[in-house]
Formats: structure tokens, sequence, C-alpha cells
């Protein structure tokens, strides 16, 4: 299978981004990268972006949902976001977008830090497989994988897209 | 008794139980203070509580007195969104003839998932992690004159935390080391995380003989003992535990082992002091030091609910089978 050249979607999204932020006039938005891939891919996008504030890291590792399943993950790193996320319009940034639940887990942790004005989903790739009713605003690709494949994105500089 | 850390540990080496430092690795007592940390982030918050134990049943089970530890634990439960039951096993059914294991079983009837246990006796915890269920966990709140490693823990974080990091330090210990659980873990935790030199200073009927093959060095001499010192430890006098005249009085050992200005100034300009609590003013440390700009005393209870919440989520995620690695997106 040929997986797309992700540098060039990195960049194709970062412009789209722009124009859906003029187009909702989302006035100084927060980018918020879901660790790890999600940091990296925003890290990226704000190249182009060149937002007031860095970008904010969001950990949801306590916050999954398959915790009694998976338990803790090994290494927790921590969010970093402002001291406050109130009415701030926040894009949520992940590498990937698969069941729908990380990006759950991630809305539920970022209303414990305040009430955001609005909440924008940003995916770099979406590989299909949802869960739950939850659709990325923007993405770069959609890859249609076979049963039991995934990908596996490696960074940060460069991008590096394999299958696992 | 069996190995603890073949009754703490699962087959691939995470926490199951939280019952002693000693012989854990140093990646795992690591592992446990970066949790910890993530944790602190959680408790700045507005809403200081993260969903993980949702739905999770914790008992507070002390046979022995205490308020500060309890209350950290039941705080540590609560911001993590489990259930917790507190238990005055003091004043319960045990005072009127009901066994521990008794005891035990019915707490286990009621769909338990932690035990949180403080008991007098040293290995209760071991004891208690042997004859449960499977998958209910214990944290060990202190037993005895044997372990307190969540103290432990949570000294190792406020080190780590104020010093940037453990390794290379010198650290004393100061009291009574002879009936004290908590500088036990907390040799162990020093050691295994390579603090230069841990050293214990007090008067020799308070320091255990076997105290240099735990890898501490015996000081009887405050000005000697905290020369050079980044991290001063004062423990309390457990005068409950006093049964025998091991010392004069209170009075002679605060002149010879109470922290004072006077004795913190042999410590390097920048050492920090902390105490388990309860402190002693007077008896063991002077209130200008215990409120003065190195003491850290309080910032100890702060990280005591991170790194209690740390190692409760983590033994509860030992209790839990794998299902596999993958994480879904």
């Amino acid at each position: 299978m040929n997986l797309p050249d992700i540098e060039h979607i990195t960049q194709d999204l970062a412009e789209q981004v722009s124009e859906l932020i003029s187009e909702r006039q989302l006035d100084n938005p927060l980018l918020v990268g879901i660790r790890t891939g999600g940091v990296w891919v925003a890290e990226r996008l704000n190249d182009t972006l060149k937002c007031a504030d860095d970008v904010a890291t969001l950990d949801i590792s306590f916050y999954r949902d398959d915790f009694t399943r998976h338990g803790l993950h090994p290494k927790v790193q921590g969010s970093e976001l402002p001291d406050s996320i109130e009415d701030r319009h926040i894009i949520l940034i992940d590498d990937v977008i698969m069941s729908g639940r990380t990006i759950r887990a991630a809305m539920n942790e970022l209303f414990d830090y305040g009430r955001p004005a609005s909440i924008t989903l940003i995916c770099l790739l979406d590989i299909g497989r949802r869960e739950l009713p939850i659709q990325p605003d923007l993405c770069g690709a959609t890859l249609a994988l076979n049963d039991g494949q995934l990908v596996k994105l490696t960074g940060p500089r460069p991008l590096v897209l394999t299958l696992a | 008794m069996t190995d603890p850390n073949t009754v703490q540990l699962t087959e691939d080496g995470r926490l199951k139980h939280f019952l002693t430092t000693e012989g854990l690795s140093r990646e795992l007592l690591t592992e446990i203070l970066d949790t910890a940390d993530s944790f602190i982030s959680t408790q700045e918050r507005a809403v200081k509580t993260v969903p993980l134990l949702r739905g999770k049943t914790v008992v507070n089970l002390f046979f022995e007195n205490s308020t500060r530890t309890r209350s950290t634990f039941e705080l540590a439960a609560k911001r993590l969104s489990a259930d917790i039951l507190n238990l005055d096993i003091a004043r319960s059914a045990t005072s009127k003839g009901e066994t521990l294991m008794d005891t035990l079983w019915n707490l286990e009837a009621m769909y338990s998932d932690m035990f949180v246990v403080r008991h007098s006796d040293s290995g209760a915890a071991h004891f208690i992690a042997e004859q449960v269920t499977p998958n209910v966990a214990i944290i060990n709140a202190g037993d005895g004159r044997h372990a307190h490693p969540t103290q432990a823990m949570l000294d190792m974080l406020t080190i780590r935390r104020h010093k940037g990091d453990i390794e290379g330090k010198i650290v004393a210990i100061v009291g009574d080391i002879l009936h004290s659980r908590v500088a036990r873990s907390q040799i162990h935790a020093l050691r295994t995380l390579g603090a230069a030199e841990v050293r214990v200073i007090g008067p020799g009927t308070l320091l255990p003989s076997d105290i240099e093959s735990m890898g501490a060095v015996p000081y009887y001499d405050m000005k000697a003992g905290l020369a050079d010192c980044d991290v001063v430890i004062m423990l309390r006098l457990q005068k409950e535990r006093m049964q025998n005249a091991l010392l004069p009085s209170e009075g002679e050992f605060f002149k010879l082992y109470g922290l004072t200005e006077e004795k913190l100034a042999f410590a390097k300009p920048d050492a920090i002091v902390m105490h388990p609590g309860p402190i002693n003013r007077g008896v063991e440390i002077e209130s200008a030091v215990a409120d003065g700009n190195q003491s850290v005393i309080l910032n100890q209870v702060s990280y005591g609910i991170a790194v209690r919440m740390a190692v409760m989520a983590m033994a509860m995620s030992g209790q839990q089978t794998p299902v596999n690695s993958e994480e879904p997106a």
C-alpha cells in the first residue's frame, strides 16, 4: 500500500486550517496537541499559523475509558495548558483518528480545565473504524487500511508514517 | 514470610500492591515519582478530580490512629473519582472481637477494590495482601516499625522537586530511627535512587544496630552529621512508642538533636528541611526552622496527595490483566 507523503499533506493541512480559522472567525485560537503525535503535528501546523500562544499539550492517560482493560500508560507526562482556557477557541489536534475514544477523553479533560468557547478538531489522518459519533472538522488524508493494520507516526522532524 | 516483591509485583514487574520500597527497582520508583508529578499538575486545576478510578471502592482500614495520612489517602481516592469508605477499626467490630480476617472477608463481600491499611504490627499489610482475593489491591499506610512506603515516596518527590534530583545528594535523617518505619522506607528509596550518602543522626539508643547493613551511616553528633547535607529530614519523637527509658528527657534531646537555626547552619546553605509530621515544636524542631524559608514541610503534605494518587492508580492498574498494548486512537 502506498502511504501518502506526510510532509506534503501537513503543509496542505496547515493552509486549510488557516482558512478555517478566518472563515469561522476563531479569534486568538489555542492549538492543543494530544500527546505524542498530535503535539508534533500541532507544532508543525503552528510553523504556518504562528498563533500567539505556544502549542499546549494534552496527556489523556488519566481520562482513558479503557483504564480498567489496559491499565495506566507507563509514561504519563501530564498536560501543559495555559492557566485558563475559559472562552478560548481550541484547535484540538491529533495525528490519527480511529475509534474516536481518544478525542472523547481529550474533550472530557479540556472541560476540567474550563469552558472553551469552541473546539475544532483537526486530524492528520483518518483511518476510519469509528466507534463514537465524532468526526474531525478537517483531516489531511483518509486511509483505507486492511483489517488489523495500523499506522504509526514517528517524529517530530521529519514526520514519517509507517504501517504497523 | 514470602519475599514482598513476589507479592507486590505482577509477573511482568508492575505494581499491584504497594507494601514496601525495599527491593523495588530504580525504574519503578522513578515511574511512581513521574506519575505523581503529572498528578500535581491536575491538583492545581479548578477541577481537581480525574476519572481514573471511577466506580472503584477504596476502603481506608486504619487499625492505628492517623489524621494526616488517612485524610490524604481519602483525598487522593476522591480525586481519582473512587468511592471511599473510612473505617476506624480501633472503635469498630474488631474491638467487639471480630478477627482481622473476618473483617476483611466482610469488606470483600461489599465488592471493595482496594484496602489502604495501617496497623501496629510489622508485616500486617503484607499478610493481608497474601490473604485477599485476587483483584483487590493493598496499599501499606504504615505497619509497625517496618515500612511506610507512601511517606517515603512523597519525601523522594519533595527532594526531587526542590533539589532537582536525588542522585548525588547527601541526606541526613535525624531522631528516633529505631522506632521509625518512615526512616526505613526512606533509606531503601534513597539508596535505590542514587543518593550519595544517607546519614542517620541520633543517640545510640535510638539508632538500630543493623543500620549500616541498610546502607546508612550513623552519626551521634549534629555538627558532624549535618556537615555538607543537602537535605535534613527530622523525625517525630514518638512518645507513644517510647515505653522504655531510651532518653534522659525531651529537653535533653532537644539540646542535642533538636533542629535549631544554629544547628541547621552546619548543613549546606540551601539545604531543605523536611518532617513527616505531626511536628513537636520545641522537641525535635524549633518553630523558627519549621516555619523558616528552608522548610518544605507543608509542600510535603501537598505532594503526599499526588504520590498516593499515583500509587493507587498504578496498583489498581496492576490488578487488571492487560488486554493488549496497542492503544486505539
